[in-house]
């Protein structure tokens, strides 16, 4: 019940920030976003998405340098996979391979795996027991996502959640 | 101090728009699907949050600053949960990838067995 209220309040919140207004004078306006609010918590009760399950992430200054971090990652792995396009012959070596993953919870695993696809060369395919199935565009972009430490450093923002 | 702002939109929108190209094109030259879905990562990712930061710098502190830097979030979130669904899609099919050395096709489970 505490969760279902906070969800509510929370999209209240974020609906005001977006509208820009809650003035009574735009009835119908106001009713779409109450509306649509109540049905976002029905939905909520009825995918079961509440209980002890975390609604949001916690800010936390390890997880912004963890994003700071990413973002380089991202940026560096951009201009590799640029290059590969706009090179004259293409030259590619696609692999599929297995990653570890440590971490304990499905937040920390979806997180690595999120990583995994948002840093362009290397996708996440499918999730087998505690490996990631990876498809990467060269031999260079699968060996530098195995030779990186992006796995421990997810784990360990999983730790400091609790 | 306006021009600097505006100068520095304009780069980044330049590098968004370059950036954008760039995966279109790939997502033309690249041989497969997998391969493909790495191109349209440069677009999602690069491309989208520089033209977002771009529109930032052009917004100043409003409100619209906010609503794009909430823009800029679902997209960090939504896009490569949407590129796992179609890779995962694949897969499950049986969608053989292009160029990829067969050992790397066998399943895990013969691998042990």
């Amino acid at each position: 019940m505490r969760h279902i209220l906070g969800l509510g309040a929370s999209l209240a919140a974020f609906w005001m920030l977006l509208s820009g207004s809650i003035s009574l004078d735009h009835k119908l306006v106001l009713g779409f976003g109450v509306a649509s609010i109540i049905l976002t918590m029905f939905l909520a009760i009825r995918m079961d998405r509440l209980d002890g399950f975390p609604v949001s992430i916690r800010l936390s200054p390890n997880l912004i340098r963890y994003w700071i971090w990413l973002a380089k990652e991202i940026g560096k792995a951009n201009i590799d996979v640029a290059k590969i396009v706009l090179a004259p012959n293409i030259k590619i070596s696609p692999r599929m391979v297995r990653v570890k993953a440590t971490q304990q919870t499905d937040v920390g695993i979806a997180t690595f795996a999120n990583s995994i696809t948002l840093t362009p060369g290397t996708v996440s395919v499918d999730i087998e027991d505690d490996e990631i199935l990876v498809h990467a565009i060269t031999d260079d972009m699968a060996a530098g996502l195995i030779e990186s430490d992006m796995d421990e450093r997810v784990t360990a923002l999983e730790l400091k959640y609790r | 101090m306006e021009m600097i702002i505006d100068l520095a939109s304009w780069a980044f929108l330049l590098a968004g728009i370059f950036f954008i190209f760039t995966g279109t094109l790939g997502m033309l030259r690249l041989p497969d699907f997998y391969t493909r879905l790495h191109a349209a990562g440069i677009t999602d990712t690069l491309g989208t949050e520089l033209m977002l930061i771009a529109m930032m710098l052009q917004a100043g502190w409003s409100i619209v600053t906010v609503k794009l830097l909430m823009i800029s979030l679902f997209i960090f979130f939504t896009s490569p949960t949407a590129t796992h669904a179609l890779a995962n899609a694949a897969n499950a099919v049986g969608l053989r990838p292009f160029g990829v050395p067969e050992a790397d096709l066998r399943p895990k489970k013969t691998e042990e067995a």
